[in-house]
């Protein structure tokens, strides 16, 4: 197999023409070997970036932008693996990375969480065991603590200032234990959580309150794989899927002034309700009133075919990838 | 049909050595054993596909570089000698970088055609197929150049002479699809098809290029030594316009042959040609095309341009004389393009049907007995004899790998243009084709997942192949899993989501993973498999006195309900909870009801009982009177039943438990008796 980590420049923004409309392709600037699948990556500054392997392994790259190569800056082998480390093929797969510059924790297929500093060459702490079943996705709640979510459905958090190797809390779906997959917190209001789950549904949590979600959106028809908050502008949030769609969920008050029959050309689009609100205290993830709420839904992608893996989004820019072995950049989000 | 021929794995010698074989999931391991060969009995290695894949351009050479070779010395038969072991994998090409790209978009446009409608008739459905044929050429022309930059860019010979076989290959692909999109798909008619022919000239004879830029960019091109070349060449691919062109430069450097000039314009100005819109009829083109004609023959025979030699044959070009044109091989370099010279200037208003005769001619012309022709010229000359089945079949042979067939004969079987050849294992010529590219694409470890949809599409085994291919995917990490596990789920495929869901359950197990093997068996609905997860935590707790994994226990939920013995480890979980938080008589009348309503297991009602033993114990009365006699008759089924059984006989602790048990029992039926029958408050 060969699997590479590679970047690409996606072009200057000064190169729109007069509709805005990006001309080029994105074109490859470098790439670098990676043993196994990517299974997870992030940017941990500027240059450096961690990525987690399907072999257990969490290296971090740096990109020298002077030359335009990659190199391997730090690896962390057999980071995640089953039962004994010594045995060659007993690595387990790391599913989840997530950044703090310099903290990196990892979760992989072994129920094992990770904390690693990016200079030290050992972790700072393993949690063994963290869950018996596999965790998928792992993301910080505040800097101290981290979310996980796993394959029996739950949500947890755990406060990595605390010695015992015990979540804090544990949130859990009402119905069938059905696995989480993704899992990402509101940029600005930190007690508000989505997760996706292995049946499509975008659930969205309180954490400050009780163990079960909000409200439950049914989504995709099948595996929710990310979902991204928009970093800045926090009422838009994304999420794809294996179904092949990747749908943004807009809830700003923008939304509501449009009338209810407009058909936006070449994309469909589903709205929850009609009328508007004053959404400026409330966030309107929370508000479980359907009356009192409106969201646009849209699914970004004209021809589906097939799964959408990841995706990523930073200001008017959205990028993601399908298993067509294509990836599409959108800069025009909210034209 | 037997469209492969039987190949012979290079580097075994079948007459030296006994084979033996082995059939892998996507290769075959061939070995050959100690054992010499006895008589002169023929080879059974020769068997046909899919034993060997050509390596394009290099012979039979390629799969003995990718052999395995490994000495086993021998054992016992006299002198030591060497077995190796072949790896024959068929379908190399999919493991080239580059091909992915066509792989995957022609897998969209493949997508996209299946599912346009068919309701379309006449014009706007043929309109729509030949769309997607542009498609199709635009992807492997897309490839071809990407295949060129990496031809270019690389230092290693041996890969820049593999990419640019490639990009040959690739470019006559192009070559016979584009042919068969106008003859076919398109299906053009007498006039627009000269110019179809002459556009797909023009497009695929570029060897001619590099001079024509090279005089056309010169100072003074007229006085350049091969002016007359690229007029000829202009001339030749009817690029009216552009000779005439040039040709005026020539005039204004040469103003004494201003007269033969201003003819010969003129009459390259004023030659009909079939035009693209419905200006015109056929008779009516013929009709002014006789008009010239005889106007250039006019001319030629007065001697007009008899002291320009250049400039004579030209016009002996435009008459359509044979030798004339002939005498430019050099320029026209393939029999194509001289069958297309010809055409258009003697039979503009060809018909179809009439094409195969003056290609057979045209070809025997240019090569002239010389050469001989080669597989793309039989290809090319079929399209023309409109034999269809011919050209899928030639070119099945020729080309290594099926994508190019598979794609071609889908599309033509669309335009409703092949008859339903029923091969004799019962499916037709496009299923056929179809199963055996997908079937190949199983062989990569990522593209298989084109190779799904290829099978959804082939009505009659396509299910057959996805259920025996899909169950041999390497599950290298769970969400690889997942994505199998939802292919098959939205297609009813219950078998191989069972026995996925199993495997992956087991290797969690294996690695102790217990809450993931849970959700395996919850996906899978699978009972057995939850109760052997349920006893791997009894057993765990029967050993350590304490549960492990409680996260999972306390979260079951309603997955409870999938076997009996996880809801038992559920409610015995709940009931050590209830313990724990001095809930007594809730806790009592839990582990009673898991006893007497046969949730527990039998084996556990000992643990159960001894668990009730501190219940018992308590200062003050838990169990009832009604409960006490129940757990006596369930203490007296579990002895009574099994007398013999070895383990209360032998075991001391078992014999023991059994007599406290009994006294606790006792015990607490005196004290209950006595607190029930007491009247409060006297």
């Amino acid at each position: 197999q060969d699997n590479r980590v590679s970047i690409w420049s996606a072009g200057d923004l000064g190169n729109a023409g007069l509709n805005g409309e990006y001309h080029g392709e994105p074109h490859l600037l470098c790439d670098i070997q990676h043993n196994g699948d990517v299974m997870d990556m992030q940017f941990l500054d500027q240059e450096r970036m961690v990525v987690a392997s399907s072999t257990g392994t969490v290296t971090i790259f740096r990109h020298h932008q002077n030359n335009q190569t990659l190199s391997a800056n730090h690896q962390w082998e057999k980071a995640h693996y089953h039962v004994d480390q010594d045995t060659s093929c007993g690595g387990a797969a790391c599913t989840g990375v997530v950044c703090n510059n310099p903290e990196i924790v990892t979760v992989g297929e072994d129920g094992r969480i990770n904390l690693f500093r990016a200079d030290q060459r050992d972790a700072v702490r393993t949690i063994d065991n963290a869950d018996s079943s596999t965790l998928h996705a792992v993301t910080f709640l505040r800097t101290t603590e981290i979310l996980t979510v796993n394959s029996i459905g739950q949500l947890k958090i755990w406060d990595l200032r605390q010695q015992r190797n015990e979540p804090s809390q544990i949130f859990s779906l009402a119905g069938d234990r059905v696995p989480l997959h993704c899992v990402d917190r509101h940029p600005n209001q930190q007690h508000i959580v989505a997760t996706g789950g292995q049946d499509g549904m975008l659930s969205i949590w309180d954490i400050r309150q009780g163990t079960m979600p909000v409200s439950l959106l049914n989504a995709h028809e099948a595996e929710m794989w990310e979902v991204h908050f928009h970093p800045s502008d926090p009422e838009h949030l994304f999420t794809c899927s294996e179904d092949g769609s990747l749908w943004h969920w807009d809830t700003s008050t923008n939304a509501s002034e449009k009338p209810s029959f407009l058909h936006q050309g070449g994309r469909t689009t589903a709205y929850l309700s009609h009328s508007t609100i004053n959404q400026s205290v409330v966030s309107a993830w929370l508000s479980n009133d359907p009356t009192k709420d409106r969201m646009e839904i849209t699914n970004l992608i004209p021809n589906q075919t097939l799964s959408v893996n990841s995706l990523d989004v930073l200001g008017p820019c959205l990028v993601y990838g399908t298993d067509a072995e294509a990836i599409y950049v959108n800069r025009q989000l909210f034209s | 049909t037997d469209t492969v021929p039987p190949q012979v794995v290079p580097g075994v010698d079948p007459s030296a050595r006994q084979l033996c074989f082995a059939w892998g999931p996507a290769e075959v391991l061939v070995c050959e054993t100690l054992f010499d060969r006895a008589g002169g009995s023929r080879s059974r290695c020769r068997s046909r596909s899919p034993c060997l894949s050509r390596f394009w351009g290099e012979g039979g050479a390629g799969a003995a570089s990718r052999a395995l070779t490994g000495s086993v010395a021998g054992t016992g038969h006299g002198a030591p000698s060497s077995s190796r072991v072949f790896v024959v994998r068929r379908d190399q090409d999919i493991y080239i970088q580059t091909l992915r790209k066509l792989f995957n978009e022609s897998h969209g446009i493949f997508m996209g055609l299946q599912r346009s409608e068919e309701e379309l008739a006449g014009k706007s459905r043929k309109a729509q197929l030949v769309q997607v044929s542009k498609n199709y050429r635009s992807v492997i022309r897309a490839c071809m150049e990407d295949m060129h930059e990496a031809a270019v860019s690389t230092r290693d010979p041996a890969l820049q002479g593999q990419y640019s076989t490639q990009v040959s290959i690739l470019s006559a692909m192009e070559l016979i699809w584009n042919l068969c999109e106008i003859l076919f798909v398109e299906a053009a008619t007498a006039g627009p098809l000269l110019l179809r022919l002459l556009d797909w000239v023009r497009l695929h004879v570029c060897d001619v290029d590099s001079m024509v830029r090279e005089v056309l960019s010169s100072e003074s091109p007229s006085k350049h030594k091969l002016f007359w070349n690229v007029v000829d060449v202009f001339v030749l691919q009817g690029r009216m316009d552009e000779a005439r062109h040039l040709l005026s430069k020539e005039a204004s450097a040469n103003p004494t042959s201003m007269n033969m000039y201003k003819i010969l314009d003129d009459l390259m100005k004023k030659m009909p040609v079939p035009s693209t819109g419905n200006t015109q009829t056929l008779t009516e083109l013929e009709l002014k095309w006789q008009h010239w004609h005889e106007e250039c023959q006019r001319y030629l025979q007065d001697g007009t341009f008899a002291s320009n030699p250049h400039m004579e044959s030209i016009c002996k070009i435009l008459l359509g004389d044979e030798d004339a044109i002939l005498e430019k091989k050099e320029l026209m370099t393939t029999w194509y393009h001289f069958l297309v010279t010809r055409l258009l200037y003697s039979h503009p208003t060809v018909k179809p049907v009439e094409l195969r005769f003056y290609a057979q001619s045209s070809m025997d012309l240019f090569l002239g007995g010389e050469s001989s022709p080669e597989p793309l010229d039989m290809i090319l000359m079929a399209a023309f004899e409109f034999e269809m089945h011919q050209v899928i079949k030639e070119c099945s042979i020729v080309l290594s790998n099926w994508w190019f067939v598979a794609h071609l004969t889908d599309l033509l079987d669309h335009c409703k243009l092949l008859q339903s050849h029923n091969l004799y294992f019962g499916s037709n010529m496009r299923e056929f084709l179809l199963l055996e590219y997908a079937s190949g694409l199983f062989s990569h470890h990522s593209l298989w997942q084109l190779g799904v949809d290829y099978f959804d599409h082939c009505p009659e085994y396509g299910r057959v192949y996805l259920e025996l291919h899909i169950e041999r995917i390497p599950l290298s990490t769970e969400q690889k899993a997942l994505k199998v596990l939802r292919i098959c789920e939205q297609r009813q495929m219950h078998e191989q989501v069972r026995s996925i869901c199993k495997i992956m359950a087991m290797k969690a197990l294996r690695n102790n993973r217990l809450g993931s093997a849970l959700s395996w068996s919850i996906r899978a609905k699978d009972a057995a498999f939850a109760t052997l997860i349920s006893d791997r935590f009894l057993k765990d707790y029967c050993e350590r006195g304490c549960f492990s994994d409680l996260d999972l226990i306390d979260n079951l939920g309603p997955s409870m309900l999938l076997s009996d013995r996880l809801t038992f480890l559920g409610k015995y979980r709940e009931f050590h909870r209830l313990y724990g938080e001095k809930r007594f008589p809730e806790a009592a009348r839990l582990l009673l009801t898991l006893m007497t309503a046969h949730i527990a297991p039998c084996s556990f009602w000992m643990t159960l009982l001894t668990d009730a033993l501190p219940l018992l114990e308590q200062k003050e009365v838990i169990f009832s009177a009604e409960q006490t006699y129940e757990l006596m008759r369930c203490l007296e089924d579990l002895t009574a039943g099994n007398p013999d059984k070895q383990k209360f006989q032998d075991d001391d602790v078992e014999t023991t438990k059994v007599e406290m048990l009994r006294l606790a029992l006792a015990r607490n039926l005196a004290r209950v008796i006595v607190k029930e029958g007491t009247v409060e408050g006297s």
